[in-house]
């Protein structure tokens, strides 16, 4: 990919994220702010493909999965907790009266 | 295109669209459970998607793999405890502590592939490379700041509060500029000076921010930690990266804003004014309450038991004395008493917007009784008693009469239009803002003072003697 072709991406990928959230109840702006931030933990993909590339090079290794772990930290612990939140919201109508 | 790419390539497309539909479904309180999933599924389906490229073409070697095990296996383990241990009250600083952690990775990454060259380094290279270290560094340092925080860990130190810090600050950012430069001059030593000093910025800009605008920040280093992701994107030359990364940046600043107008405050005055109270001490918010009555619980039972309307207006303290369920208690006995209670969810009561909601709803409490700021305050009127428990600022009826308030202009819940208002409090220690609360002087409110849980404990106990709730 030439750097143009991702600047491209990046400013699709901008207008496209400012589309998509609209309006939000309060309710979920914490589980919605949790839950963007899980995804944030996208950078296990570039951690990965350092790890990948590393081709033996042992610093480079013990880095690559270092950020590994604490973007899985992120990811992980992120769509958990989300879920814990979300899940209190989903209970509700089967305790009515 | 080889097949290894033709099948990344169609993943990362799957992916992509399951992350965009995820963040969508998350704003709609039907969808959010369901788009979480799908959001975690998209994720773990693009890395499916990159091992098999790596896979097919030049294969992944033993010792690679046995890094990838170890560092997913720790990382995800203490994710997933910590998500299942963490109480529900300590949500905003669990997110901030993830968010932190999602900058490191990003600096990591970007730190490793400057040092140890997995691709010819070229301008950009070296661009996205100095971005992501700067954005990564304020992400992680900031994040953790705000969890200190909040966490109380770290107070807010009194220099901070003064002119000095911009100075402060200002000289860290000119110091990372200069740094930034170097770097793409292609001198690598000066890596470490941006690494401490972005670091140092964090810190610098988070660290002067008052509790009350916490939630605002970490929002917005969410949004940063999207950017260093992206930024990590052109390092490792990612597009699924770029689109994430951007796509939460995005969102991130979208939801900021949202949060901000909440709490009528400006994203600029959040982030350069320092904290409220460091204002308002100054001007008219400290005066002396002259009218205060003190009820027992006693009193409150019996009121709440003549009445036929009451409303629970629930805030920070509830959530600090975990008297949630206690709560709920109280107003099932008012409930099977054939009193009508509803609770009235102010946008950022709680620790965050939408905290509030989820701890009732841990309690039990049925979603249709919270009711939010602009349906509820018209019913405050036909209302008998309004039940403030931990709330300050927000039932602070100054926001609308005293236009040299600092906090004029902000929404607040009408409590004093109800017939009596009691306020259970620890004592008469100010709120987040530091203000005077005006609603204490008025003659139809009452103090109930004590710990939120212990005075509701006592309350049930009263309303059990008045034979209230049993059938």
């Amino acid at each position: 990919m030439s750097f143009i072709n991702l600047l491209w991406v990046l400013l699709l990928g901008s207008l496209l994220g400012l589309e998509l959230i609209g309006k939000v109840p309060p309710t979920l702006h914490t589980p919605l702010m949790s839950g963007a931030n899980a995804i944030s933990g996208i950078t296990m993909l570039a951690a990965l493909t350092c790890i990948v590339k590393a081709e033996g090079n042992l610093p480079l290794l013990i880095i690559g999965s270092v950020s590994l772990g604490f973007a899985l930290f992120n990811v992980v612990g992120g769509f958990f907790v989300t879920d814990r939140m979300l899940a209190m919201f989903s209970r509700k109508p089967s305790n009515k009266k | 295109m080889t097949l290894p790419e033709i099948i990344q390539f169609v993943i990362d497309l799957l992916a992509v669209l399951l992350l965009a539909l995820g963040i969508k479904g998350l704003s709609k309180v039907k969808s959010a459970r369901d788009a979480n999933r799908l959001a975690a599924f998209a994720m773990s389906l693009s890395v499916v998607g990159l091992l098999s490229y790596y896979l097919g073409t030049s294969g992944i070697a033993i010792q690679s793999w046995i890094w990838i095990i170890i560092g997913s296996i720790i990382g995800s383990l203490f994710g997933a405890i910590l998500a299942k241990k963490v109480p529900m009250t300590s949500m905003p600083e669990t997110v901030a502590l993830f968010n932190g952690c999602g900058g490191m990775s990003s600096l990591l990454v970007a730190l490793g592939v400057a040092i140890f060259p997995i691709s010819s380094s070229s301008l950009i290279n070296q661009v996205s490379i100095s971005v992501s270290i700067f954005v990564g560094a304020i992400t992680f340092t900031g994040s953790i700041v705000a969890m200190a925080k909040l966490q109380g860990w770290l107070s807010t130190p009194g220099w901070t509060q003064s002119k000095v810090r911009h100075f402060v600050n200002i000289v860290f950012a000119v110091a990372s500029l200069i740094a930034f430069f170097d770097l793409i001059n292609g001198n690598t030593s000066s890596i470490w000076l941006l690494v401490i000093v972005s670091s140092l910025l964090g810190i610098g800009v988070t660290l002067p921010i008052g509790g009350a605008d916490m939630p605002v920040v970490i929002s917005l280093l969410n949004s940063y930690s999207g950017i260093a992701a992206a930024a990590a994107g052109f390092v490792v030359n990612s597009q699924l990266l770029i689109i994430a990364g951007a796509m939460v940046g995005a969102a991130g600043l979208i939801l900021t804003q949202v949060m901000c107008k909440g709490m009528n405050r400006s994203l600029v005055s959040v982030l350069f004014g320092g904290s409220l109270s460091a204002q308002s001490t100054a001007s008219s918010g400290s005066g002396e309450y002259t009218n205060i009555t003190s009820c027992s619980v006693e009193e409150c039972a019996l009121t709440l038991e003549a009445a036929n309307k009451v409303i629970i207006v629930p805030g920070y303290g509830l959530a600090v004395a975990q008297a949630q369920h206690t709560l709920r208690e109280v107003t099932k006995k008012l409930e099977q008493n054939g009193i009508e209670v509803v609770y009235a969810i102010h946008p950022v009561a709680g620790r965050m917007p939408g905290h509030m909601n989820v701890l009732l709803a841990e309690a039990d409490v049925p979603y249709e009784q919270l009711k939010e700021m602009d349906v509820v305050n018209p019913d405050f009127p036909a209302t008998d008693v309004v039940l403030v428990l931990g709330a300050n600022d927000v039932v602070n009826p100054q926001a609308k009469n005293d236009s040299s308030s600092p906090l004029y202009g902000m929404p607040v819940l009408d409590v004093q239009e109800a017939r009596t208002v009691f306020v259970i409090k620890r004592g008469m220690s100010a709120g987040y803002s530091g203000i005077k609360n005006d609603l204490f002087d008025l003659p139809n409110t009452s103090m109930v003072f004590g710990d939120a849980k212990k005075v509701l404990n006592d309350l049930i106990g009263e309303l059990k003697d008045l034979g209230v709730g049993e059938k």
